[in-house]
C-alpha cells in the first residue's frame, strides 16, 4: 500500500523518471565495465589522439593512446564508489551529531551547533583541497575529505527535525513508558525523521561526484584511479585540438549529476507529499 | 667593423672564432674580416647579405618572475635570462661548448694546465659609470661568489691564488689541473659583479641588489611586479655600435595558455625554456611567422632518468634496473609525451656535452629480454601477473611529468612490475629525494658543458650526502667509477680524458644506476624578424648585444 502510493508518486514527477533512468544505466555501465572494456583504462590500447569513432576507440583516444570511453566506464565506478561512501560517511557523522543536540537541547546542542557552524564557516571546496593536499591524495583520504566537508548541512538538517519531532506526543509517550534515549533516538524519531534526510542525500552524492571531479582535475585525485575529473583536467590543455578528450567525460559528469538531482526532486516529491503540492 | 662581423651566419663565427679561440681578439678578426678579399669568401649564406639596423624593442616572456635580478645571488633559470643581459662572464660558448669571448678579450692556459690568465677588455664601464678592471674579477671570483654561489665555489676553491696582474690581467693558478676550468667562466656560473658596491658590504643585504649594475649592453630601467621588466640600451657599450636592440622587455605572464597566446598573436617575439607546455609546440611550430629551435641549450645540456633508490629491495640488483630499461620505449616518451623534443640518450652524457661517446651497452625495447632478466632474479609472476611492485612519485613538475609517470606506469606494468603512483607537491618532492625517502622518481639535471662539471656528481660515491638535492641519491658505488671520473677532471691530455670518460660510460651504462630516459631539447620560438639571437650554447641567456629587428 505505502509502497505503490510512493512510486505512484514518484511517477507523477517525469524528470524523476527519467533521472532514474540514466542513473540507472551509468549504475549498469558502473557495474560492467570490466566486462565492457576489458582491461586497465590506463593502457595505451591505441594511438594517441584518435578521433572518436576510430577503430578500437569508439569515443576517441586521449594523448597516450588510452581509451576515453573505457576510461569512462571504469571512471563511472570511481565517482559512484566516492559519491555513494563519502554520502554515507557525512551522513553518519551529519546525523549522529544533528540528533544529538536536537534531542538533547541546552549545552550539548549549543556546543553541537557551535562545532558544526565552525565548519560552515569555511569554504567546503578549500577545505576539501587542503585536507587532501595535507593527507597526499588517495581514494580514502578523498572520500574522508568530502565527508568532513559536507555533513555540516545534514546535522542542521537532523537537528531540526529531532527539535520538532521530540515534542510530538508519540516522543512523550515513549518517554513515559521507560524507554531508553537511545532507544527513542532510533526507534522512535528517525525513522519519521528519514525522508528530508534521504531526499538531501540523494542531493548529496551529485555534490560528492562534483567534489571529487573538482579535485582531479586540479591533480589532486587519486593518481592510480581513473576519473571524470581527472580525464577532463589532462586533457584541458589540448582542447583546442582534441575537444573529445574532455568533452565526453564532461558529459558523463553532467548526466549523472542531472540524474541525481531529477532523482532527489522525485524522492522529495514522493516523500513529503504536502511540500511538494504546497510549492506546486 | 663589428657591424659587418655580426652581418654573417652564425655557424661561420662559430668556425672561424673556435680555430682562433685561445689568442685572438675580437677585434682583431672583424679587422681581419674587414679585408675585401676574405669578406668576399664567405658572403655565401642568404643572411649574411643583410646589414643589422639598429633600433626596436624585442618583447619576450619571463616566467615565473624572478626574485630578483641581482644574478650573483640567484641563478634560477627566468634570472638568468634577464639578467644574462645586465650582467656578463668573462667567458661565454659557442654552441659546440668552445669558450669565446665576453668580458675576457683573449686567455691562455700554461701547458702544465695550472695557470689560466685572462686579458679583459679595455675601455669597459660599469652601468654606473665606474671603469671595469681586473680588480671586479679577482673580487668576484675570489670572494663574492665564493660566499653565495655553491656551483662557483665548488670551482674556484680549487684556485691555489686569483690575481690582477695589471688593470686588465687576471691570473688564477690552480692547486691541482682541472682542464673543465675553462668551461665555469660563464655568465650564471660566474658573473662578474662591482667590487665598488659590493666589497666589504653584506652581499645579500645590499641595497643595491635592486638596481643591479652590470657591464652588459642592457641596462634595467623598470621592473613592475607582476607586470614587465623593461631593459633599455646601454649607451656605454664597449663594443662600438652595440647592441642594435633600443630595449627589451621581458613581460610577466603566469598563465600557460596566455603565453602561448602572447607569442601567436605577436605580442612577444620570443619565448624559451618551459614559457610553452610540450603540447603546444606542433601548434605554434605551423604558425608562418614563427621559427622554432631547440639549439641554444647545449651549456645546460639536461638529460632526464629515472632516480632509483638502490637501497630497496629489489632495486639494488642492477639486473632488475635493466628490466625496467627493456621495458620502456623512449622513443614513445619522446614522440608522445614531449611531443618529439629531445633525444633518446644512450648513457650519462648528454650527446651535445664533450666527451660523450655513442659506444655504450643500449636498451631497445624488449619485454622478453626484461622478463627473462626478472625470472634469472627468482621474481615469478603471481595469479595477477605481478613480479614486483614499487612505487613512483612522479617529479612534481607539471602535467609532462604527470604523462611521464602514468605511462612509465603501464609500461612496466607489462613486464610484471606493478607501480603504484605517489603524488607529491614540488617542496614534498625535493624533501623525499634529497633524504633518500623514495623508491623510483624522475627527475632531470643540468650538465653545465664538462662531464667533470655537470655529469660526476650523480655517479661518484663521494657524492652520497643525504638531506642534499641532486646528489648521488640513489646511492649508487663503485670505485672504479669514482677512480675514472677523479682522473679525468685532472688530466690535461683530452685524449686521455676521452678514454677515461669512454670507460666510465661503458661501465654506467652497464650498471645502469639510473634509468635514462631523454636528453631534454626546450623550444625557442622567435619571430622571424628577430636576427642573430641565440647564436651560443646559452642562447637565450646571452647578451643579445648583436640581435635585431628586421623591419
Amino acid at each position: 500500500m505505502m509502497k505503490s502510493d510512493f512510486w505512484r508518486a514518484f511517477a507523477r514527477n517525469k524528470g524523476a523518471v527519467l533521472g532514474l533512468v540514466i542513473l540507472t544505466a551509468i549504475v549498469v555501465l558502473a557495474a560492467f565495465a570490466s566486462v565492457l572494456f576489458p582491461g586497465d583504462p590506463w593502457d595505451m590500447a591505441t594511438a594517441p589522439f584518435q578521433p572518436p569513432l576510430s577503430e578500437g576507440a569508439p569515443l576517441g583516444s586521449d594523448m597516450l593512446g588510452r581509451d576515453i570511453a573505457s576510461g569512462i566506464a571504469h571512471g563511472a565506478r570511481v565517482s559512484l564508489l566516492i559519491g555513494l561512501t563519502s554520502t554515507a560517511a557525512a551522513l553518519a557523522i551529519g546525523v549522529t551529531l544533528g540528533a544529538l543536540a536536537g534531542f538533547h537541547g541546552g549545552r550539548i546542542d549549543d556546543a553541537i551547533m557551535r562545532f558544526t557552524e565552525l565548519f560552515q564557516t569555511i569554504p567546503n571546496f578549500v577545505l576539501a583541497v587542503v585536507l587532501v593536499a595535507i593527507f597526499t591524495p588517495s581514494l580514502t583520504t578523498i572520500v574522508a575529505a568530502i565527508a568532513v566537508v559536507s555533513w555540516p548541512p545534514l546535522a542542521r538538517l537532523a537537528r531540526a527535525e529531532f527539535l520538532s519531532l521530540r515534542t510530538r506526543e508519540f516522543v512523550q509517550a515513549a518517554i513515559t513508558t521507560g524507554q531508553s534515549n537511545s532507544s527513542i533516538i532510533l526507534r522512535q524519531i528517525l525513522p519519521n525523521s528519514l525522508s528530508p534526510i534521504i531526499v538531501s542525500a540523494s542531493l548529496m552524492v551529485a555534490t560528492a561526484i562534483l567534489l571529487e571531479s573538482s579535485l582531479s582535475f586540479l591533480g589532486l585525485g587519486d593518481p592510480n584511479a581513473m576519473s571524470w575529473g581527472y580525464m577532463i583536467g589532462a586533457a584541458r590543455t589540448v582542447i583546442r585540438q582534441a575537444w573529445w578528450m574532455s568533452v565526453f567525460p564532461g558529459l558523463a559528469i553532467v548526466l549523472t549529476v542531472l540524474a541525481l538531482n531529477l532523482v532527489g526532486e522525485g524522492l522529495n516529491d514522493a516523500l513529503n507529499p504536502k511540500l511538494a503540492r504546497s510549492r506546486g | 667593423m663589428t657591424r659587418r662581423l655580426t652581418g654573417f651566419p652564425a655557424s661561420f663565427q662559430r668556425g672561424f672564432r673556435r680555430s682562433v679561440h685561445r689568442a685572438v681578439a675580437a677585434g682583431l678578426l672583424a679587422a681581419a674580416l674587414a679585408i675585401p678579399g676574405t669578406a668576399a669568401l664567405v658572403a655565401a649564406p642568404a643572411m649574411a647579405q643583410e646589414t643589422p639596423v639598429r633600433g626596436g624593442v624585442l618583447n619576450s616572456i619571463v616566467q615565473p618572475e624572478p626574485p630578483t635580478l641581482m644574478l650573483g645571488l640567484n641563478q634560477q633559470g627566468p634570472t638568468q635570462t634577464v639578467a644574462g643581459k645586465i650582467y656578463q662572464g668573462l667567458l661565454t660558448y659557442d654552441q659546440k661548448l668552445n669558450p669565446m669571448p665576453s668580458l675576457a678579450e683573449s686567455w691562455t692556459v700554461s701547458p702544465d694546465g695550472l695557470t689560466y690568465t685572462f686579458k679583459l677588455f679595455p675601455n669597459v664601464k660599469w652601468h654606473d659609470g665606474q671603469p671595469f678592471t681586473a680588480k671586479d674579477v679577482v673580487f668576484s671570483t675570489s670572494k663574492f661568489l665564493m660566499e653565495v654561489h655553491p656551483r662557483a665555489r665548488a670551482v674556484f676553491s680549487r684556485c691555489e691564488s686569483i690575481t690582477a696582474l695589471d688593470d686588465h690581467t687576471v691570473e688564477f693558478k690552480l692547486k691541482e689541473p682541472f682542464p673543465a676550468f675553462i668551461q665555469a667562466f660563464e655568465v650564471s656560473s660566474a658573473p662578474i659583479v662591482p667590487a665598488h658596491i659590493y666589497e666589504g658590504t653584506d652581499y645579500r643585504a645590499n641595497p643595491a641588489n635592486n638596481t643591479p649594475i652590470g657591464t652588459g649592453p642592457f641596462k634595467l630601467k623598470e621592473w613592475v611586479k607582476g607586470s614587465h621588466i623593461q631593459l633599455v640600451r646601454n649607451e656605454e657599450y664597449y663594443k662600438k655600435d652595440l647592441p642594435y636592440l633600443d630595449g627589451i622587455t621581458f613581460r610577466v605572464i603566469p598563465d600557460a595558455a596566455s603565453r602561448s597566446l602572447a607569442l601567436e598573436s605577436g605580442q612577444v617575439q620570443q619565448t624559451q625554456y618551459s614559457d610553452l607546455e610540450p603540447f603546444e609546440v606542433p601548434r605554434m611550430k605551423a604558425l608562418p611567422n614563427l621559427t622554432l629551435t631547440t639549439a641554444g641549450y647545449e651549456f645546460v645540456a639536461p638529460l632526464s632518468w629515472l632516480e632509483i633508490n638502490h637501497r630497496v629491495k629489489p632495486l639494488g640488483d642492477k639486473r632488475f634496473r635493466k628490466a625496467i630499461a627493456y621495458a620502456i620505449d623512449r622513443k614513445f616518451i619522446r614522440d608522445k609525451i614531449w611531443f618529439g623534443l629531445g633525444r633518446v640518450p644512450t648513457g650519462p652524457i648528454n650527446s651535445v656535452v664533450k666527451f660523450y661517446d655513442p659506444k655504450v651497452t643500449t636498451y631497445e625495447p624488449n619485454l622478453d629480454k626484461a622478463k627473462a632478466l626478472l625470472d634469472e632474479m627468482g621474481l615469478k609472476p603471481d595469479g595477477k601477473g605481478v613480479r614486483a611492485t614499487v612505487k613512483l612519485m612522479p617529479m612534481p613538475y607539471g602535467e609532462t611529468w604527470t604523462r611521464l609517470g602514468e605511462y612509465l606506469k603501464q609500461a612496466l606494468g607489462k613486464v610484471g612490475i606493478a607501480v603504484v603512483l605517489e603524488s607529491t607537491d614540488a617542496a614534498g618532492w625535493a624533501q623525499r629525494v634529497s633524504n633518500w625517502d623514495y623508491e623510483i622518481t624522475t627527475n632531470f639535471l643540468y650538465q653545465y658543458g664538462d662531464p667533470a662539471l655537470g655529469v660526476a656528481r650523480t655517479y661518484i660515491s663521494s657524492n652520497i650526502r643525504k638531506g642534499v638535492l641532486f646528489t648521488n641519491t640513489m646511492g649508487y658505488s663503485n670505485p672504479k667509477v669514482d677512480e675514472l671520473f677523479a682522473h679525468a677532471a685532472q688530466e690535461i691530455d683530452p685524449a686521455k680524458r676521452q678514454a677515461d670518460y669512454s670507460e666510465v660510460q661503458r661501465i654506467l651504462s652497464d650498471d645502469l644506476p639510473v634509468v635514462w630516459l631523454l636528453e631534454m631539447e626546450f623550444p625557442t620560438f622567435l619571430d622571424k624578424r628577430v636576427r642573430n639571437a641565440n647564436t651560443t650554447a646559452i642562447g637565450v641567456n646571452d647578451t643579445y648585444e648583436s640581435v635585431w629587428l628586421a623591419k
